[in-house]
């Protein structure tokens, strides 16, 4: 099927339109496995547009998007079989607030995955207390701090056994003591080996996490570089002036 | 199918005319119980928010009374109760109004009575949903406890009430319909009294039910209308562009 | 007027009591058939089903704006007349007042609630949907077990007090000659002459189920909120 050597996602080309405001244009992107990727740029780049594309929250509108050897269309069966082996990660958590964090984590392994009660359970709680909070398993997502949100989200996501993780700005919506620690469970995930493609304004997680950087501006990627090179000796003068700009 | 109403009926006019004169007398109904319902309505709900208790204990009984009971029970009550607990002679002037004033005047002061109930739940929410600034800068201005009311929360409130206000009216003019079961010749007594008197129920029914979906969407029009004209301007909605200067064609992005 | 009879009530209390448990039966029924079938319009409607969607939009559209009397009278004529031709027969199939009360309010309740339930549907954040989809639930499942049970937590305040409006709605059946509460009390009066009496009272019990349960609808707006 897929060899080790096969990039598990790659992008061919992708343009993609809101009306007639271009959000992303002639992008094109390979990531290997285990390959942890952060995508960065000023605010409307086009860097949550894209990696929304990748599981389809967004459809693109030309190019092609290939997940683990397949091509992404609008066949619904097909996209539902791609989301399952991708998991993402959302800016403001996601979590649906109706059911406890543990009913979040077994929602979608039972009805997607046909996993029966007591083994989507177990997952689950492994990788609750994975993220640490495992004592919050019986909690609702109200109940618990914005951190302990995303890590559940994160849990949540990771339940699904997915091959590629998305991370949409997943610091972003907390308060700045709570940024640390999701950055600490992202970073434990990376050291474990799961693909990642983050996009995040956290430069110095990007330097400690990162095997390569993306920087994009106006819809089109400007530089890709690996992340010692991009961080010491951007290419071009917009990387080098947001990098002056964002906190190291 | 709605030459029916261009019969001659027995009492020498058309069922056409039968129709009108239904819609005369729901209009009627409307329109005066809903001058009612706006005044006492408006009055009853700020009331409600006023300090002090006993204005508010009494306000919100009148709410709960008027909004707890159903409509039919209270026409019941106005046409059939009232006379006979109101002193004889009064009792007995209302009794004997000539037709069709003895059962117009208890249908409209029941529906205009029962809508100002609802009406002041609106109020009193729109007043509620206030940013609690506007109370405390129109009180540091100096202003009478009064005027705070009416110069500056009962006009805001108003307005943000629009909507809701919208489906009372809405609300207002299909109760309408329950003064029949006190003898008034609305619409839908005159719908059944054709249908009776032709056996064509269903263009008579038919006629009716066009007539009363005109009439909701003139009174949807028209609150669009109001709401529209009477919107207090926004951040978004006010325009920080110099008058003087022709609005610039906004891009589409 | 004459004095207020107490002992009259009392003797023909049963009989209002059985006219109260048609009107609270007829309220329960309406209610089940109406929540479900508003909630299936209301997904019609959010989904933009073609030509269904459309439908259910038009007929929420109609029903809210003619009176009820109106629609039971439009059922009481029109539901025998389809009856008639569901079944091939040549003539309408009479179905009598209870059942064209029982399937008016059903229908009719359904439009209200659609509304309700549609408005909910819109303000499940979009956020909610994406999560869904990432996880790659089916529409069925993320309806069924993210969005609905979400919209119905948010919407039972106004979904509860529709409902005691339903209650009090019920009373119209007496244009239709049935013994709800009302109806029952009317018979009496109309026998007794004791319009007065008959009246109050019922008046009274209408008001005190309908403030008890508008309290306990309060109540619960209050904890929901504080979540």
């Amino acid at each position: 099927m897929l060899n080790q050597s096969d990039p598990i996602l790659r992008l061919e080309n992708i343009g993609k339109y809101y009306g007639r405001f271009q959000a992303l244009a002639d992008i094109s992107l390979s990531v290997q496995i285990g390959e942890k990727i952060v995508i960065c740029g000023p605010s409307g780049s086009g860097k949550s547009t894209l990696i929304r594309c990748v599981n389809r929250i967004e459809a693109h509108d030309s190019g092609r998007v290939i997940v683990a050897g397949h091509e992404l269309t609008a066949k619904t069966r097909q996209i539902s079989q791609i989301r399952q082996d991708v998991g993402m990660v959302f800016q403001s958590f996601n979590l649906f607030p109706h059911l406890t964090i543990l009913q979040n984590c077994m929602l979608a392994p039972i009805k997607s995955r046909g996993l029966d009660r007591s083994d989507a359970e177990k997952i689950a709680q492994n990788l609750l207390s994975k993220v640490h909070i495992a004592n919050q398993a019986h909690k609702y997502p109200a109940q618990l701090s914005g951190g302990q949100q995303q890590r559940a989200a994160i849990a949540r996501a990771l339940c699904m056994k997915p091959q590629l993780m998305l991370f949409d700005e997943p610091t972003s919506a907390l308060d700045p003591e709570m940024v640390q620690e999701v950055l600490d469970t992202m970073a434990e995930l990376a050291s474990e080996g799961m693909t990642m493609l983050c996009v995040t304004h956290e430069m110095s997680f990007a330097r400690q996490v990162a095997d390569r950087v993306i920087f994009m501006a106006d819809g089109r990627i400007v530089e890709s570089s690996p992340t010692e090179e991009f961080f010491r000796n951007a290419q071009s003068e917009r990387a080098r002036s947001f990098l002056r700009r964002v906190d190291l | 199918m709605f030459e029916l109403l261009s019969q001659p009926a027995p009492d020498g006019g058309t069922y056409g005319k039968w129709l009108l004169s239904g819609l005369t007398w729901t209009m009627a109904l409307a329109i005066a119980g809903w001058a009612i319902a706006f005044a006492v309505g408006v009055a009853i709900g700020t009331g409600r928010c006023l300090s002090g208790r006993t204005i508010p204990a009494i306000c919100r009984v009148y709410v709960e009374i008027f909004r707890n009971i159903p409509l039919l029970v209270q026409m019941f009550l106005w046409y059939f109760v009232l006379p006979e607990l109101l002193p004889p002679n009064l009792g007995d002037w209302l009794k004997q109004l000539a037709p069709p004033w003895g059962n117009f005047l208890p249908a409209v002061l029941c529906l205009g009575l029962y809508t100002a109930s609802r009406v002041a739940e609106q109020v009193r929410a729109g007043i509620e949903a206030l940013p609690p600034g506007q109370k405390e800068a129109a009180i540091a201005l100096g202003l009478h406890p009064r005027h705070v009311q009416y110069y500056v929360i009962v006009p805001q409130a108003l307005r943000l009430l629009i909507p809701s206000l919208t489906s009372e009216v809405m609300g207002i003019y299909k109760n309408t319909s329950v003064a029949l079961t006190i003898g008034v010749m609305e619409l839908t007594a005159q719908a059944r009294q054709i249908s009776e008197m032709t056996f064509q129920t269903f263009p008579a029914f038919a006629a009716v039910t066009i007539t009363y979906l005109v009439l909701a969407l003139i009174v949807w029009a028209g609150m669009t209308w109001l709401e529209h004209h009477l919107a207090a301007p926004t951040s978004t909605a006010c325009d920080p562009r110099p008058v003087f200067l022709p609005p610039v064609k906004e891009e589409n992005r | 007027m004459n004095n207020f009879d107490v002992s009259f009530i009392l003797d023909s209390l049963p009989y209002l009591l059985k006219g109260l448990q048609f009107s609270l039966i007829l309220t329960a029924v309406a209610f089940s058939c109406g929540i479900a079938l508003g909630t299936i319009l209301a997904l019609l409607v959010h989904l933009r089903v073609p030509v269904l969607g459309l439908i259910a939009k038009t007929y929420v559209a109609l029903i809210r704006s003619i009176p009820l009397i109106m629609v039971l009278f439009w059922f009481f004529f029109l539901v025998p007349l389809f009856l008639g031709w569901l079944s091939g027969a040549s003539r309408p199939v009479p179905v009598g007042a209870t059942w064209t009360a029982f399937i008016t309010f059903a229908l009719f309740e359904a439009a209200y609630y659609c509304e309700i339930i549609r408005v909910g549907l819109r303000a499940v954040p979009k956020g909610q949907f994406e999560a869904a989809a990432a996880l790659s639930l089916n529409p069925c499942a993320t309806y069924l077990h993210v969005i609905l049970p979400q919209v119905f937590r948010a919407t039972v305040p106004i979904i509860l007090t529709q409902t005691i409006i339903l209650f009090q709605d019920t009373s119209l059946v007496y244009v239709l000659s049935l013994t709800d509460l009302l109806g029952a009390a009317s018979k009496l009066a109309q026998i007794s002459g004791r319009l007065t009496e008959f009246y109050l009272t019922i008046a009274l019990i209408y008001l005190v189920i309908c403030f008890g349960a508008s309290q306990l609808v309060w109540r619960l707006r209050k904890k929901t909120k504080l979540q």
